[in-house]
């Protein structure tokens, strides 16, 4: 038993419905009681989607627990079938249908349809929403391709040289839910097209079950979110022998390396190599004079595997900032989050629990917070500026406008989004130096609003109150007053530092000489 | 009884569970905790249907089961145990821990209720346990809260003081309103279930008079009767004419005069009705279909139908308690026509078929309706604004008429562009 007050993911089968709800011609029949029916709002709300989830949900409720639930089962197939004709039934359980064991798979393959069907068991008391996507896109994709995998020879990706036409590629992994997967697709779409590649099928955004069967007719496979896509593309390679690619084009760098590995692995010459340097204005915005103050910055990362990797590269390569945190909720992408973590020094923070990554930030104290809605609110809550790079999903991150992650247009969406919340920072510090102006007026709200107030309960509390801090040592008036002229962003920090010193040398009283002190010990 | 037509819907339901009114639950008493016992779909769930992303460490949460829980009860209660251990560790404030059923707690026969009492004995003085059931398998989103008042019942000592006890949360700028016009009236003893702090329930007995705030509260009922409290009978106090009517049997009970009632409101009623006009001119002659979710509906389509002037189509509800309701169905035009429960596919039919100007619905079904061209007003809505009251009737109103301004103004052409 695990106390959640707030979790990142949902259940795997809320991934499911994000496979049926992305896809067409496609209906999920869900054995699920009523109170499931709230996921269809994650949908029509947080997505503003104009049409329902293509779900039936069973609703069985407890007087049908002592009567017949795989009555009820085949009733709503049945119906589901009827009204909404699709041409592949997704069928499975939410967590309390998994408990009674109706298995509604085996009913539905029972009940003489003519169309395919997958069976989905995906174990709600160990496994979440990624999963389920993934493991829902790997069983579609299995079904209906498993007939072809005997007669069809391994796929080469130099295929395309034999047939006299530009090479096809298959774009793997968007889904609804994801994060900006909307615009993700378009982008990528253009790059490969600009490099003379065709996109055969993008899966499972906007595709449908014969959309699936044709996923063969292109050489290679863009996995585009592992958390979706690479168990599909692994057995892809497996019994077709296609290959596929490993590259997140999210940043300027991953990008340029994406576009190589797509034309090695096709074995297309890429004539434009330098030109892909100038695409994007983030390589120039980020090395023009005006961007110095970034160089150092302090960023702390959580998010979804792909996005909080993809993301520290940037940060540390792309930008000059120095990351002082990062960790996942995905716990498949663990493995690589902690390597990533590794190469940059610091230790990865690998939980579902937001009230953790509250804590591993406060420690990290850092300048910037990249993460996903949550540290948007834990980051506010300790008056830092933070940028969102990772589902979950808010209303906000499905914007109106053209709005990428991956690709050229998306590093330049990347440099706007994670400086100019560092700028509105400086702003903040700006008002702080000049609060004690007679020009100022008070009450003045900066873009962190009224819950920003750190700086201020900080003073207060050092005016009032805390004094004396955990460890007994006393914090005398010219080492307060030296403290509040350290730029807020900083300040807890240089007063963690100082108390570390204090102890260290065993100095019981902090003067303002011993904050210069502990300044040139730990420099 | 007006000639209302009843009809029995049963198949697919689109609506909430009862875990979802945790979100007003846990804002009405603030030194209470919602542990919810079930899985990550429920944790889920309410976080969503918040609406809103936590914004502080919430007074809500759920004790996840795993799959080594499902393999022993005997380890269930243990890890429960700890779960709550650590709990009440951490949040040392809580004086009242609510222990929610859901529906895998409910399918594997966790029995809550005794962990409730060995926990009761070993927090003794410090913490109160009480365990309901929030599941979906036995209850629509507002009976969560029906679940929890019914628990609280046993807890709340007895007394023959005469009092008039108002039923079902309130916001509370309505219930200091309440109170205010009944002390006008000249009823002094008046007390609030839930109560604003879970530790001052109030007491009950044969000389309490329960006027219920809403309509979805049939257990709580059933069991303060059985407390020896007499329930007035009376409609909703949603609208003009449901909070006059609710006055006036209030003021019966106490055996206060009709003239002091009209006294007292009168001048309520005439500004109250004036506030109105402008929603009404909107909403007359409209048609109206209500989905079922909150059990609000049938009070509600009263007060669209007599004070707004809308046409309706079809009232559907999750449950009817015809003996609760029968004030408001007395109230109702005749050959209304009500649909208990729900087939969502036949019914979304039917709206389709019957072309309505307003749906009253669930979030799930808002915009695609609306990308039909059909317009909508979600129901969660009435269950988290200040709707009760002769004083909210013009705010009640223009919860269903915004929308159908906010069409007017984006298909008007009022400005041309040069």
């Amino acid at each position: 038993m695990e106390l959640t007050l707030w979790t990142y993911e949902g259940p795997p089968h809320v991934g499911a419905m994000r496979i049926a709800s992305s896809m067409k011609d496609i209906h999920y029949v869900l054995h699920a009681p009523q109170g499931d029916t709230y996921a269809d709002l994650l949908f029509t709300m947080i997505e503003r989607r104009g049409q329902r989830p293509p779900v039936t949900y069973t609703t069985f409720q407890a007087r049908d627990l002592g009567g017949d639930t795989a009555e009820l089962v085949k009733k709503s197939i049945k119906e589901a079938v009827e009204r909404f004709k699709p041409k592949t039934l997704l069928v499975g359980e939410s967590c309390t249908a998994e408990l009674i064991q109706d298995q509604p798979g085996a009913l539905a393959k029972g009940m003489g349809f003519d169309m395919p069907i997958v069976n989905l068991e995906l174990p709600a008391y160990s496994k979440k929403e990624n999963w389920g996507a993934s493991e829902t896109f790997y069983q579609l994709t299995r079904t209906l391709l498993k007939e072809k995998v005997s007669s069809s020879e391994k796929i080469s990706p130099l295929r395309w040289k034999e047939l006299g036409r530009r090479p096809k590629v298959n774009i793997l992994g968007p889904s609804l839910l994801g994060f900006r997967c909307r615009d993700d697709v378009i982008e990528i779409q253009r790059i490969l097209s600009e490099q003379g590649i065709d996109t055969n099928v993008v899966a499972p955004l906007g595709a449908s079950p014969s959309d699936i069967e044709r996923l063969i007719d292109a050489e290679v496979n863009i996995c585009l979110y592992q958390e979706i896509a690479e168990a599909s593309c692994e057995w892809l390679r497996r019994n077709f022998g296609m290959e596929y690619t490993n590259t997140i084009p999210i940043g300027i760098k991953n990008t340029i390396e994406f576009v190589n590995e797509v034309h090695n692995k096709l074995d297309l010459p890429l004539t434009n190599k330098e030109e892909l340097e100038n695409k994007s204005k983030l390589p120039w915005y980020s090395k023009s004079v005006d961007s110095n103050y970034l160089t150092g910055k302090r960023v702390f990362i959580f998010g979804d595997g792909t996005h909080a990797i993809a993301a520290a590269k940037i940060a540390k390569e792309e930008l000059g900032f120095e990351v002082v945190g990062l960790g996942t909720y995905s716990r498949e992408m663990a493995r690589q989050v902690r390597a990533t973590a590794k190469d940059l020094n610091v230790e990865a923070l690998i939980t579902n629990n937001y009230l953790e990554v509250e804590d591993a930030m406060k420690k990290a104290s850092p300048e910037l917070v990249l993460g996903t809605q949550m540290e948007r609110h834990s980051a506010k809550r300790l008056g830092i500026p933070c940028s969102v790079i990772s589902t979950p999903m808010h209303v906000q991150d499905v914007p109106a406008r053209y709005s990428p992650q991956m690709g050229w247009e998306g590093a330049n969406v990347i440099f706007d989004d994670w400086v100019h919340p560092l700028m509105m920072g400086l702003e903040e510090h700006l008002i702080d130096m000049f609060k004690h102006d007679f020009e100022f007026v008070d009450g003045h709200q900066s873009h962190l609003g009224h819950t920003a107030t750190q700086t201020k309960d900080f003073l207060n509390s050092y005016e009032n109150k805390e004094k004396i801090s955990k460890e007994g040592i006393i914090w005398t008036e010219s080492g307060r007053a030296e403290l509040t002229k350290v730029p807020f962003f900083v300040r807890g920090k240089v007063k963690t530092n100082t108390e570390k010193y204090a102890i260290l040398r065993g100095i019981p009283e902090i003067s303002d000489e011993t904050l210069y002190d502990a300044k040139a010990y730990f420099s | 009884m007006s000639k209302v037509e009843f009809n029995k819907e049963t198949g697919p339901r689109e609506v909430f569970c009862g875990l979802t009114s945790i979100v007003w639950l846990h804002r009405r008493m603030p030194d209470a905790f919602f542990l919810v016992v079930g899985s990550r779909t429920c944790a889920h769930l309410i976080q969503s249907a918040a609406g809103v992303m936590i914004f502080a460490e919430p007074r809500f949460g759920t004790a996840i089961l795993e799959e080594k829980d499902l393999a022993g009860l005997a380890d269930a209660h243990e890890e429960l145990d700890r779960v709550v251990n650590d709990l009440i560790a951490r949040r040392p404030e809580i004086k009242t821990l609510f222990l929610v059923g859901s529906c895998p707690s409910e399918v594997i026969k966790l029995d809550l209720a005794t962990v409730a009492e060995k926990l009761n004995k070993r927090f003794l003085g410090q913490v109160r346990f009480v365990n309901y059931s929030g599941s979906g398998i036995e209850t629509t989103f507002t009976q969560g809260e029906d679940g929890a008042l019914k628990a609280l019942i046993p807890l709340m000592e007895s007394s023959n003081a005469e009092k008039l006890l108002l039923v079902g949360t309130l916001a509370n700028n309505v219930e200091d309103r309440f109170k205010k016009i009944f002390r006008n009236l000249g009823i002094s003893n008046i007390e609030s279930f839930p109560p604003r702090q879970s530790t001052e329930l109030p007491k009950i007995g044969k000389n309490t008079k329960v006027l219920l705030t809403q309509p979805y509260l049939s257990d709580t009922v059933r069991d303060l009767k059985h407390r020896g409290c007499e329930i007035i009978s009376a409609p909703f106090p949603l609208g003009i004419e449901g909070s006059t009517k609710w006055f006036l049997a209030a003021a019966k009970a106490f055996n206060i005069s009709e003239l002091k009632v009209h006294e007292i409101i009168s001048p309520l009623i005439n500004r109250s009705k004036l506030a109105l006009e402008s929603h009404k001119e909107i909403l007359k002659g409209k048609r109206l279909f209500l989905l079922p979710e909150s059990q609000l509906e049938i009070s509600l389509a009263r007060f669209l139908h007599n004070e707004c002037e809308m046409d309706l189509i079809e009232v559907g509800t999750p449950y009817l308690n015809k003996d609760l309701m029968k004030e408001e169905i007395n109230l109702l035009p005749d050959n209304t026509k009500i649909v208990e429960g729900q087939h969502v596919e036949k019914q979304l039919d039917r709206v389709r078929d019957s072309n309505p100007d307003l749906v009253v619905c669930g979030m799930g079904l808002a915009n695609p309706l609306e990308a039909e061209g059909i317009s909508t007003k979600w129901s969660i809505e009435m269950v988290f604004s200040p709707i009760h009251g002769i004083d909210q009737a013009a705010d009640l109103a223009g919860l269903f008429s915004k929308p159908l301004r906010r069409n007017q103004i984006l298909t008007s052409k009022t400005l041309v562009t040069h």
